[in-house]
């Protein structure tokens, strides 16, 4: 275990030096690239925070979907390159329940690290996942 | 850097007033096309603002081994045409040969304006502007799109499929798994287009960020290096994709207006009767081809071509990609 301050506190505290302290001394190119810095170091700061739950739970949704048990040790990287393989040949579509929800719920996740400004997630933010097509009607 | 003698003497060529070249700077870095700013003195007259336009480290340098991109020679042979269909366009002064001192390249006057989003999009003084702006850029299009073929230099073709296969390709390639864009991929498999439509000349990155904007609205059309041939609707489908409205996310077109004053504005200065589908298709395959991009600078970093902070960044965005492309297939946007 390591002591205190966290990784999440450093990397905050660099992030604050180059925003509030050296963006201001800066001009130009070098004061763009204090902003990007700044900016790359909360990214990794609301990693550190959320990725861990993150992707427990983007991993248990995978092992679902790809119909896997539990207890199975793929990393995640190959359970979605083998979603990804499910989609490209049509196994998995638009049409299979949960997909969709998994695939809105883990984008949301991402862009709560990597753009939490952006306006598309702000708009998601406020809406409900897009549904799967209606089954069709069983007859008979 | 830039030999200024060489630079002093062709201005000298078509600017036989000038009495030297002052404040030389370069405003875009990286391996792509360098591009320079600088003012020409002509003694009582006021200076002249240009630009130099050329390929990476002048002479001697590489044009790149990008196929996608048009060369220099044709890019400033693209703006003379797009000056004479009435395209607002810097004027190309002199086209630079390829074994000179200054490189491959050429210069062209310098357009006065804004071109960074954040602030056309927001500060008052361009109310008046944003307010046509959509219409206007409608119209500019119509006129892009009516080059005559037979006038053009040799640019690539690509309809719908061959573009989105291009991403497909390129997106393979990084070798990281993501499910959104392999939807996206079949969404827009499915429902490609008919090729149907005579290929015109395409601008390929026609949005906010490459339009020089002053109070009276669009002053110069920039950024033609992706010119191409291809669909009509490539160009207004870019025009849309959420990026592009720096936040403004309230005006889908370019943050500053409506489809229906963009496809106005084309339909009554002569382009072709608008498919707002087969734009909105192009707008979920320019969804898809701005998160590839964002991955590939990914790859521009890791190649060691370019180490800088902006360029590895920017491969976080591919998330605003993906966001915007599930959104789309919902039919939301």
């Amino acid at each position: 275990m390591q002591d205190p301050p966290s990784a999440a506190e450093l990397v905050r505290a660099v992030a604050a030096f180059l925003r509030d302290e050296a963006l201001p001394a800066l001009e130009g190119r070098n004061a763009y690239l204090a902003r990007v810095s700044a900016n790359t170091l909360e990214i990794v700061a609301r990693e550190i925070e959320a990725a861990p739950a993150a992707d427990v739970a983007e991993r248990a949704r995978l092992l679902a979907l790809l119909g896997r048990s539990d207890d199975d040790d793929a990393t995640l990287v190959q359970l979605n390159a083998e979603l990804c393989r499910h989609i490209e040949t049509g196994s998995i579509g638009a049409d299979t329940p949960g997909l969709l929800a998994h695939l809105w719920t883990t984008t949301l996740a991402a862009l709560a690290v990597d753009q939490p400004g952006y306006s598309g997630y702000r708009r998601a933010l406020e809406e409900a996942p897009p549904e799967n097509p209606p089954a069709p009607t069983p007859d008979g | 850097m830039v030999d200024i003698e060489a630079l002093a003497g062709t201005v000298r060529g078509f600017e036989p007033s000038s009495r030297g070249i002052d404040g030389l700077r370069r405003l875009t870095g990286g391996a792509s096309q360098e591009t320079w700013s600088f003012d020409v003195l002509r003694g009582e007259a006021p200076p002249l603002g240009l630009i130099l336009r050329r390929v990476p480290g002048g002479a001697g340098g590489s044009p790149g081994a990008d196929p996608r991109k048009a060369s220099l020679a044709d890019e400033a042979g693209l703006l003379g045409l797009a000056a004479r269909a009435g395209v607002p366009v810097p004027k190309v002064l002199a086209v630079l040969p390829p074994d000179g001192a200054l490189g491959a390249g050429y210069l062209m006057s310098r357009v006065e304006g804004e071109t960074i989003p954040r602030r056309f999009l927001r500060e008052p003084r361009f109310a008046a502007a944003r307010a046509g702006l959509a219409r206007q850029c409608g119209e500019i299009l119509a006129r892009l799109h009516s080059i005559p073929l037979a006038d053009l230099p040799p640019l690539r073709i690509a309809p719908a499929a061959i573009e989105l296969e291009d991403y497909v390709r390129r997106h393979r390639s990084y070798g990281w798994p993501k499910p959104v864009f392999e939807l996206a991929i079949r969404w827009l498999r499915e429902r490609a287009p008919a090729d149907d439509i005579t290929p015109v000349l395409v601008h390929g990155d026609f949005r906010s960020g490459n339009l020089m904007i002053d109070e009276q609205g669009v002053a110069a059309v920039l950024d033609w290096e992706l010119a191409h041939l291809g669909d009509p609707m490539e160009d207004l489908g870019w025009m849309c994709v959420n990026p592009w409205r720096f936040g403004m996310d309230q005006h889908p077109v370019g943050g500053f207006g409506s489809r229906e004053d963009l496809f106005a504005g084309y339909e009554a200065a002569g382009g072709m009767r608008v498919d707002p589908e087969r734009v909105r298709y192009w707008q979920v395959l320019g969804t898809l081809k701005w998160g590839v991009m964002c991955a590939g600078m990914l790859a521009v970093f890791r190649s060691g071509e370019d180490r800088s902070v902006e360029r590895v960044a920017i491969g976080r965005r591919a998330s605003e990609a993906a966001i915007d492309l599930l959104r789309l297939m919902a039919g939301r946007d």
